[in-house]
């Protein structure tokens, strides 16, 4: 739904090269507008380290593997908070959320499974995962019931959830820490055994950059059988090409940053490999929880744009009103809506437990603020309707850029959260600024 | 002119509902038959809207029955008077004002492809049709709705429940926001439809327009209804008295 469209079809006013690349292209201004941020912070920090600590290390493959890896939890809720948020509602239990269903996951595979079916048994973690998903969505989904069915204002239900789920965590551990967690589980937070290698990444590269060209060669197809307006040439061809770059860009990125040396040479004697003489260069490759991110946000763009059910999150968004009148059960919407929400904290908590090795009662502790910032930064109006998977992962990335940043650069935390706190509200207004130009 | 004789294609006896201790309609029997266009008239207030939005599903009566073709029909909500062919062009239009006009016409009944994804090219070369005919100037078909004029988001109104082929149709002052030329369509619109034997109920402030294209009027005041007149028979004071006076004049009463 972009407006960019119009201005294609005004063909008398001679129009600026930048105005009709945009409008050739239909590009986004905001879109193009928050890579440029990103640009900019990450060059900022790199510089600023250059220059005052003598080392530029945000710019480094270890750094960006590693953001993309912290990027991942938080993306991942974010998704599901774009249809929280474009539905007029907010979650505020996500975080909490995490925090227990990570609680149960390591109950369940450290106290509860190893007796029944042994300790490593490779089925461990599968049930694991699938009952921290499952209860993420049952408590999303009563949420969402409480939310839709009982008229209760969802800004007060889930401050009740982060109370709540916060304090059950905490009475199921009795607050200690559960670890470690399943050795096949752990993968799914990555570390350089949780990540896909080289020849992995290429051909998930390989398999984007085929998705990418098909994209825009149908897309193309679409547009000549029903006669519409088709983009030059030259705009699909760039598009497609700025597509397969980034992919390719970032296949080779993760694919520069080797495993350490102390883990190369365990994994050399566990596989009878003699290193040879300048070392053995071993790459991680995507990590695995950044492949879980890409599924979720595939999927979810999907689901958002390309069926019923995402268009009518917009339509409640628009008009609540309308929405029903034209049929739709929006009380029941609301309660998937949660549902996936919550699902998505779930799988969130196995990310960001398996990443640490543990469930921990402060897991997730704060989340339930970045995650909202990050589907804001990224383009969601608070006061409905408007909002892009796409976006929120770049906003989580956003966020997570200036965290890691403000940490190479050694600020210390109360500095940190003065910055993240005065970036979300310079964000919104920017936002609120844009939205008022393009009316 | 038509002959009301047979089974009406919509009848609904004795319907009330309040609001709050309000009685926003009290006791309203109304009735519809196919290639015919029934007005209802009423000052500010008066219940019309309540009315029929109980006909559509938006609200559900407190007491009374609606019958569908001689058969009583539950509606409980707008699914359920789609599914009795009945659609409705409200006052407030009813559009989800960030989406398209396509998005807006196929809203609940999306067309899909064979992957079972929502086809929004389909669905846009549709719109397209059925705006050549309803709306020849109409050309901002990717912009969302808010960024249309107010007759042009009532034209997308009227596509959508024109499109579905609807047997009886509702429409709660579909001109008020047209100028002359548009206002115009419809009123060819309405008799093409009428000619196509569709049922139409047309609420509209405007006296002349209503002698011009209805059948029958009915007349309610404070959620009562005053009495339903043949148009014929009707001088447009005749009307007028009816709205403002809440009697129906003695050469009338049937
Ligand atoms: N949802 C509601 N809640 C409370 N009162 C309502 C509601 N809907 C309608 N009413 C009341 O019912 C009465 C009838 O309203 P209605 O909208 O049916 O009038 P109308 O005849 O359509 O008027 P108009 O010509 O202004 O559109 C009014 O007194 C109105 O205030
Ligand atoms: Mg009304």
């Amino acid at each position: 739904m972009s407006d960019t469209k119009k201005i294609s079809k005004t063909t008398a006013k001679p129009e600026g090269l930048i105005s009709r690349f945009m409008s050739a292209t239909e590009l986004d201004t905001r879109l193009i507008g928050m890579v440029g941020a990103l640009a900019l912070i990450w060059i900022g920090f790199h510089l600023y380290g250059a220059l005052v600590n003598g080392f530029g290390a945000f710019l480094t493959p270890r750094n960006l593997w590693n953001l993309s890896v912290q990027t991942s939890s938080i993306g991942i809720m974010a998704c599901g908070m774009v249809l929280v948020i474009v539905t007029r509602h907010i979650d505020l239990s996500v975080g909490s959320l995490l925090g227990f269903c990570a609680i149960i996951m390591g109950v369940i595979q450290v106290n509860i499974l190893p007796s029944f079916l042994g300790l490593g048994h490779p089925l461990i973690w599968v049930i694991a995962a699938a009952c921290g998903m499952l209860l993420g969505a049952t408590v999303g989904a009563f949420h969402g019931w409480l939310i839709a069915y009982r008229g209760i204002p969802a800004f007060i239900v889930t401050l009740g959830g982060l109370l709540v789920w916060r304090g059950a965590g905490f009475l199921v551990a009795r607050g200690e820490t559960i670890s470690p967690v399943d050795s096949t589980f752990a993968l799914l937070g990555g570390g350089p055994y949780g990540a896909v290698g080289a020849t992995g990444s290429w051909i998930i590269g390989l398999i984007g950059c085929a998705a990418v060209v098909f994209g825009v060669i149908n897309g193309r197809k679409q547009r000549t059988k029903f006669e519409f307006k088709l983009r030059p040439v030259w705009a699909d061809t760039f598009l497609g090409l700025v597509g397969c770059a980034t992919i390719i860009g970032a296949v080779l990125l993760v694919n520069a940053y080797p495993w350490p040396r102390g883990i190369v040479r365990r994994y050399a004697e566990e596989n009878a490999i003699t290193i040879p003489e300048g070392g053995l260069f071993i790459s991680h490759g995507f990590a695995i929880p950044v492949l879980i991110l890409l599924v979720v946000g595939i999927s979810m763009t999907l689901l958002m744009t390309k069926t019923r059910f995402g268009r009518y999150v917009y339509a409640i968004g628009g008009n609540p009103e309308a929405a029903a009148l034209a049929g739709i059960n929006t009380k029941m919407m609301t309660v998937k809506i949660f549902a996936i929400m919550g699902f998505l904290a779930g799988l969130s908590a196995v990310v960001a437990s398996a990443r640490l090795n543990s469930a921990t009662n402060a897991l997730g502790e704060l989340d339930e603020l970045y995650v909202i910032a990050a589907a804001v930064i990224g383009g969601t109006s608070l006061s409905g309707g408007v909002g892009t998977i796409f976006g929120a992962i770049l906003g989580a990335l956003v966020m997570q850029s200036l965290q890691t940043g403000m940490v190479l650069i050694g600020f210390d935390a109360a500095v940190q959260r003065i910055v993240v706190g005065s970036v979300l509200v310079l964000a919104v207004y920017l936002d609120i600024l844009y939205r008022r130009k393009s009316k | 002119m038509t002959v009301n004789t047979g089974t009406p294609l919509v009848e609904m006896r004795n319907i009330s509902i309040s609001f709050g201790g309000i009685h926003a309609v009290d006791d309203v029997t109304v009735d519809l038959y196919p290639g015919e266009v029934v007005g209802l008239l009423g000052h500010n207030g008066a219940g019309k809207s309540t009315l029929i939005k109980c006909l559509s599903g938006a609200y559900q009566a407190d007491s009374g029955d609606i019958f569908v073709n001689g058969e009583k029909a539950t509606i409980k909500n707008p699914r359920d008077a789609r599914s009795h062919n009945i659609e409705t062009i409200y006052q407030t239009l009813a559009l989800a004002d960030n989406l398209d006009a396509a998005s807006n016409l196929f809203l609940g009944r999306e067309l899909l492809t064979a992957a079972g994804f929502v086809d929004q090219a389909r669905m846009e070369a549709e719109t397209r049709k059925i705006m050549a005919r309803l709306n020849p100037n109409f050309r901002k078909f990717q912009a969302p709705v808010s960024a249309l004029s107010g007759g042009q988001r009532q034209s997308v109104a009227i596509a959508r429940a024109v499109y579905f082929n609807a047997r009886i149709l509702i429409m709660d002052e579909p001109t008020a926001a047209l100028g002359p030329q548009e206002t115009q369509m419809v009123a060819e619109l309405i008799q093409e439809l009428k000619r196509q034997g569709l049922g139409i109920f047309l609420i509209d402030h405007d006296v002349h327009q209503v002698k011009r294209l209805c059948d029958r009027a009915s007349v309610m005041k404070n959620g009562e209804l005053v009495g339903t007149v043949k148009v014929a028979d009707a001088s447009e004071d005749d009307l007028l008295a009816m709205i403002i006076l809440g009697k129906t004049p003695a050469h009338l009463a049937a």
